[in-house]
């Protein structure tokens, strides 16, 4: 069907729209196998938490003047420079035809700079956000609260 | 389009400075993620690594020329000043490494950062294009604001950071909102190209003067001339002393270097138009820095009013706009960085840990305890007055020569009587170290300086007194390279 699509221009309605059903199918697919998967193979906890309603981690419910941890200020900001650092990538491979070898290398070159930088927050320790006894303890008081 | 756009191999050379300086800060930065317990080497290799630059930039200068189609230029001007923020961040990496050991702060990343900015500020030192500029500035600025607030549970540095990175951003946009005007009016970025689209094209006069202003303001607030010089004591105080070093130095040294090439090249041809404006910046500056300077207890923050004062006096030499003048700037800025590097490595020498002691009553009696630090910081204050023999003296004359050359008369005598004014803060500094007694007799102990913090120090001190008894080696080299700027 692929082959016979792009074998020749597209001349009717229905063959000009083809791609886009084909990408409707594909998320669909790509969906349906993330949600399945994860409902077949994921670690199931069934405890008050699950239950809430889900508003970004945080307790929906209670004062809105709470305070909250400095590390989703951390990882807001890391979020944003790895955000801009890929947006470079766009205009790389509009010009890409025209520089060939010599983009291709400025580009490897930039990747691997910007991978330092993940190196860097990574063993800064910016990615764990507490350790396991931490996370449990954490969880338990929660529960308590929730229930 | 793209048809010449791989740039040759000398390009690369003559950029080498700028790419050894990021190389070793990432090396750094990756080596700080995975080291564990002391972390002195870190700043060994920052030292290599300038060193390196260092070598790189005397090479990239005998082989002078653009590079990467006109962004930047390797000229005698560029070459000085890269050399110039060079030795600035190598001395104030060598004053820092006692000050950050005591601090408990000892970290790669003080090393990284230092050299990441000078990397902004070796851009901004050769660079002919805006886009470039504003991406120096950006690299420098960026870096020195983290800088800034380093001791992060330090409030002063928390204060200091915060005040700095606000306006310094608010600062930035006024000149990239100059440098989308000037694109709008000559269709380029190129400095060469902006003075020549302006000269042929019939753009209207105030159109102009709204994007040099804009340009001048993004400029005078990272030189800290007045009216956008709120910022510098408040920022001076709270940082670190090395730290406040490398601020009162590189970047401004980096700053007055695109300054002047800016102004000197792009709007040369209307400079009837703005040159009293920056008369009027000049003498506002002197009268602020120094009347503000006056009335000050922090040493820090009179330190900071006299930075202010000495970009006054820069400007001066920006206003004669000639070739003397540019080279007057550069003589003059060469010996400000190092008397001041020098004063500052002191004071962060003897404020002690936390720095508590760094009120004037402070040095008390410091002559007496410590005989070769009160010396050597005599030197640097003699400087900054602009006594004989030392560095500041020949940066003054030669600034106040280069007023006369233009007929300037009035601001060099107004410069003049605002120099014998200066002189009576930084003689307060004289008077309490080797006249007056400490309050109390009960005064903390200095430990003995490091070894590597005296290096810093004598290398400052000799470095004043050679700009001040063989001033004409410098100066030949800065007259010279000044000569595209008239």
């Amino acid at each position: 069907m692929l082959l016979w699509y792009f074998g020749h221009m597209p001349t009717t309605y229905a063959e000009t729209w083809f791609p886009v059903l084909i990408q409707i199918l594909i998320a669909l697919a790509v969906a349906s196998a993330m949600i399945g998967l994860s409902a077949l193979l994921g670690r199931h906890v069934r405890d008050p938490i699950k239950f809430m309603p889900y508003e970004s981690g945080m307790n929906p419910v209670g004062n809105a003047r709470e305070r909250f941890s400095v590390k989703f200020y951390l990882v807001a900001m890391v979020f944003i420079l790895f955000d801009i650092e890929a947006i470079f990538l766009y205009p790389w491979a509009v010009v890409y035809r025209q520089l060939r070898l010599f983009a291709f290398f400025e580009m490897l070159l930039f990747i691997v700079l910007v991978l330092c930088g993940f190196f860097y927050i990574w063993k800064k320790g910016v990615l764990d956000w507490s350790s396991d006894e931490q996370r449990r303890q954490q969880r338990e008081a929660e529960i308590r609260r929730a229930a | 389009m793209f048809g010449n756009f791989q740039p040759a191999s000398v390009e690369y050379l003559r950029f080498l400075p700028e790419i050894l300086l990021s190389a070793f800060g990432i090396i750094i930065m990756m080596l700080e993620a995975v080291s564990k317990g002391k972390r002195t080497y870190l700043g060994v290799i920052a030292l290599i690594g300038i060193a390196a630059a260092f070598a790189a930039n005397a090479w990239a200068y005998f082989n002078g020329g653009p590079a990467f189609q006109n962004m930047i230029l390797i000229d005698g001007y560029g070459a000085f000043f890269r050399g110039l923020v060079l030795v600035v961040g190598f001395l104030c990496i060598l004053a820092a490494f006692s000050y950050l050991e005591r601090e408990h702060a000892q970290t790669g990343e003080y090393y990284a950062l230092i050299l990441f900015s000078l990397v902004g500020q070796c851009i901004l030192s050769t660079s002919t294009d805006l886009i470039m500029v504003f991406i120096g500035l950006e690299i420098s600025s960026i870096a020195t604001y983290i800088l800034a607030g380093f001791l992060r549970d330090d409030t002063r540095n928390n204060e200091s950071a915060l005040k700095y990175f606000l306006l310094g951003s608010f600062a930035t946009a006024f000149l990239l909102y100059g440098i989308a005007w000037i694109y709008g009016l000559t269709g380029s970025t190129n400095l060469e190209e902006i003075r020549r689209g302006l000269t042929q094209g019939t753009q209207p006069l105030v159109l102009i003067g709204l994007a040099a202003a804009l340009l001048f303001v993004g400029f005078a607030f990272k030189v800290s001339v007045a009216p956008f010089q709120v910022w510098t004591p408040d920022v001076y105080q709270g940082a670190a002393a090395p730290v406040t070093a490398f601020l009162s130095a590189g970047p401004k040294a980096a700053a007055f270097a695109i300054f002047f090439r800016v102004f000197l090249t792009s709007f040369r041809p209307f400079s009837d138009r703005w040159l009293p404006l920056v008369w009027g910046c000049a003498l506002a500056t002197m009268i602020i820095g120094n009347f503000a300077a006056l009335l000050q207890t922090n040493i820090k923050r009179l330190l900071g009013y006299s930075s202010i004062a000495h970009a006054g006096y820069v400007m001066i030499a920006f206003t004669a706009a000639s070739q003397i003048g540019t080279a007057a700037a550069m003589f003059y800025l060469a010996s400000y960085a190092l008397m001041n590097i020098g004063a500052f490595a002191i004071i962060s020498h003897i404020a002690g840990r936390n720095e508590r002691h760094v009120k004037l009553e402070d040095l008390a009696g410091l002559g007496r305890r410590e005989p070769v630090i009160s010396a050597l910081l005599a030197v640097f204050v003699f400087s900054l007055i602009g006594v004989p023999l030392t560095g500041g003296f020949f940066g003054k004359f030669y600034v106040f020569q280069a007023a006369l050359n233009s007929h300037l008369v009035w601001l060099t005598v107004l410069g003049l009587i605002n120099s014998a004014i200066a002189a009576y803060y930084y003689l307060k500094i004289l008077l309490a170290v080797y006249m007056q007694e400490p309050a109390t007799i009960a005064q903390e102990s200095l430990p003995a300086p490091a070894p590597s913090l005296l290096v810093a120090i004598w290398a400052s001190a000799i470095g004043t007194l050679f700009l001040g008894i063989f001033p004409s080696a410098v100066l030949s080299f800065a007259s010279l390279s000044a000569a595209p700027f008239r």
